[in-house]
């Protein structure tokens, strides 16, 4: 009969192994969907993984979409995988995202119509410092008074997003908008706007700041006593209290750093792709995050690799909406999928499988 | 602005129809957290008890199955999250989390043909004789079957646990499963019943809401209402009748708000009554952790009050200035019910400080040797 025996450590091979196979199991089970609806699985596969990188007809726009999806999705998973790793779980990134637009683009609106190049640095910090004190809240009902800090920090979500409808028709309201809800187009105002760098790429300024907090997440967890003290706390919290590491210290750091670079990315999306806020301003990369760092196995370089996977399915996702009337739901069912396929296949990570013939009693 | 059109029987009998799913999905999840699994995919089981219960009320015409089709949903999707967690051991934080994902994905997939259409009419259950008592028949015995059943539900899921051989290997299998496993009881099986239980009440909790609260269909109809559940059995201490409690105290801040919202009350008005009522709340929550501990310490209680002022403070200010900002008056009524959620979160867990007071297994993954 098939048994598990527990693996000593974790296989190293599985670990990179599982994310893949996920993906392609995941399409698979996909295609199985979209056939149930009636759509040829192949097409659809094709559209949603392929076209928007490599069809002619779609490939030159779809292809900068790539690093625009990515950016806001690399940002927050890092920042949330520096938690995960110490057991320490903010699902509360998507409440962080829209403070921190909030906060950046409060800031530039305050300076409008005057022009300065310092303005959007300093939406820059408003943006980070906005989503790294939201992110400061479930901290400290942790640390002081031990509150479970997923349920606070979800429950944030929710707050954050009638704060964002309110900003959206009142104190942020464009004068000029002819009443209609949401803020002055930022992107359309030079010194708050955040635009391509480099043409054709869609590389913006979160795309760079994307790029730094990959390798700044590297060098923290593979050289920095922080980093350690993260990963010893993960391991075993027991251990990590033997250690002396503090561990309310580091509940505030994660939660502060990932509140604070899902504030970069709302800044980096409202004042680029998104342009304003408004009622309906996030899209839920808060959450898709979760399912980015995951995919990353909470490693840097694997979190940069699954956000641009998780982009192009939101960018094949459109495309198949377009082209096949695949309603959009489904993406949302692909991703959870994805993250449900990779936790099943965890087991081979942890544990071996073997035949084993029946002992004898 | 008119408090008055505010009847205090409407309020009493809006109350009632908001706390209910809030009581059904945290009857099941705290059944699931007292056999020792963290289920945090609540949401996503709600929302699809809700268009399963919607989609079979619509296309069977009867009301009744539509809740026995969304209890079914429910369990049917908790299952996915069992055969993660109990067979393939994977850490119950983020199966949850993907139970929830999967769960809003599939229930605005399933739902797309369902927008726009109306389900159908759920008769009153008026209880007799006691319908007639002033006040209080028109507030509380003039309900749909399905309040009565939850309250039913309610003290039948205590009964379970206080005085049944069944209730006791739960909370064995909850407190020490690799005790209970070797007395010989079967944890997987429990625990995968017990998940089973959570996602057919949460399934229940979302149909209410899409049958008889709302009643339509619309995408995220559950609203974060899985998550208050969640955190009701927290503020419960995994108790059924503090769950009860819990949520009518919920159910009571979402109708007063609901109320509050219609009658297009200027918020500055009703903030003394806000500030009366959330003394009122404090007094009871505090009376009750009092005696929950089974002693009613002083000192604490000051401690906790003013924890729970300080919180209370920071969160409405933080309202009332983006409210002040944007001069519009419903910000702070539609975040209360999760403002709120956070208050007794902090306030509840300060008390508990050091020793949790959950199940022992909570989460912890079970391999049979």
């Amino acid at each position: 009969m098939i048994s598990l025996v527990k693996r000593p450590q974790p296989s190293k091979t599985w670990v990179v192994a599982t994310p893949i196979l996920a993906v392609i199991v995941t399409m698979i089970l996909g295609g199985l969907l979209f056939a149930a609806m009636g759509k040829d699985p192949f097409v659809a596969i094709r559209t949603i993984f392929w076209d928007p990188l490599f069809n002619p007809d779609f490939a030159a726009y779809s292809r900068p979409q790539l690093l625009v999806k990515a950016a806001p999705l690399i940002l927050i998973a890092i920042g949330l995988s520096l938690g995960f790793k110490a057991g320490i779980w903010n699902i509360g990134a998507e409440g962080q995202y829209i403070i921190g637009a909030i906060t950046g683009a409060s800031v530039g609106l305050a300076f409008y119509p005057m022009e300065a190049w310092y303005i959007f640095p300093l939406m820059v910090i408003a943006g980070a410092l906005g989503g790294f004190l939201w992110g400061l809240i479930p901290a400290l009902c942790k640390t002081k008074f031990n509150a479970p800090e997923i349920l606070v920090s979800l429950m944030l979500v929710y707050f954050a997003e009638q704060i964002m409808i309110s900003v959206s028709l009142g104190a942020l309201r464009n004068p000029e908008g002819n009443g209609f809800p949401g803020s002055r187009n930022l992107a359309q105002y030079a010194s708050s706007a955040n635009p391509e760098l480099i043409a054709g790429t869609g590389a913006h300024w979160g795309v760079m700041a994307a790029f730094a907090a990959v390798v700044a997440a590297y060098v923290l967890l593979s050289k920095h006593m922080l980093g350690f003290q993260i990963r010893v706390t993960g391991e075993s919290t027991r251990a990590a209290g033997f250690a002396g590491i503090n561990a309310n210290r580091l509940i505030i750091f994660c939660l502060g750093t990932s509140g604070a670079l899902a504030g970069l990315a709302g800044l980096f999306e409202v004042t680029g792709p998104a342009g304003q806020i408004t009622t309906s301003f996030n899209t839920g990369y808060g959450f898709t995050a979760i399912i980015v760092a995951f995919l990353g196995r909470l490693n840097p370089i694997g979190i940069l690799l699954a956000g641009l996977l998780l982009a192009l399915t939101f960018i094949g996702g459109e495309l198949a909406q377009f082209m096949l009337s695949l309603p959009s739901a489904s993406i949302q069912v692909f991703q959870g999928m994805l993250l449900m396929t990779l936790l099943a296949m965890d087991i081979f990570v942890n544990y071996k499988v073997v035949w084993r013939k029946k002992e004898a009693v | 602005m008119d408090l008055g059109s505010i009847s205090l029987v409407a309020f009493f009998a809006s109350l009632m129809v908001a706390s209910t799913p809030i009581l059904l999905a945290a009857l099941g999840e705290m059944i699931t957290e007292r056999a020792g699994v963290l289920n945090l995919g609540v949401e996503g089981m709600m929302i699809i008890g809700a268009i399963c219960g919607f989609a079979v009320a619509v296309e069977s015409g009867s009301a009744v199955m539509g809740f026995i089709g969304a209890a079914v949903g429910g369990a049917l999707l908790s299952m996915l999250f069992a055969l993660l967690t109990q067979f393939l051991y994977a850490t119950q934080v983020p199966s949850g989390l993907a139970l929830t994902l999967v769960g809003v994905g599939l229930a605005s997939f399933i739902g797309q043909p369902y927008v726009g259409e109306s389900p159908p009419a759920v008769a009153k259950m008026a209880i007799p004789v006691l319908e007639h008592i002033p006040f209080f028949g028109p507030a509380m015995f003039q309900h749909d079957a399905m309040v009565y059943i939850s309250i039913l539900l309610t003290i039948a899921i205590w009964a379970f646990l206080k005085f049944t051989r069944g209730g006791l290997i739960l909370r064995a299998v909850g407190e020490n499963h690799d005790a209970a496993h070797a007395l010989g009881y079967k944890v997987r099986l429990v625990r995968v019943m017990a998940i089973g239980f959570g996602g057919a009440l949460a399934g229940l909790g979302g149909a209410y809401i899409s049958l008889i609260r709302v009643p339509q269909w619309t995408d995220g109809i559950t609203a974060g209402i899985g998550w208050i559940a969640l955190a009701i059995v927290v503020f419960a201490s995994w108790k059924p009748g503090r769950v009860l409690f819990g949520a009518y105290l919920f159910g009571g801040l979402t109708a007063l708000q609901l109320n509050l919202q219609a009658a297009n009350v200027p918020l500055l008005l009703v903030l003394p009554y806000l500030v009366m009522l959330s003394g009122v709340i404090f007094l009871a929550i505090a009376v009750a952790a009092g005696s929950w501990k089974k002693t009613l310490d002083v000192k604490p209680t000051l401690k906790t009050f003013a924890q729970f002022i300080g919180t209370g403070l920071v969160l409405l200010l933080i309202g009332v200035l983006t409210n002040y900002a944007s001069g519009l008056d419903l910000l702070l009524l539609s975040s209360a019910p999760f403002v709120a959620t956070i208050v007794v979160l902090v306030v509840i867990s300060a008390r508990s400080k050091g020793a949790s007071n959950g199940p022992a297994m909570l989460g912890k993954i079970f391999q049979a040797h």
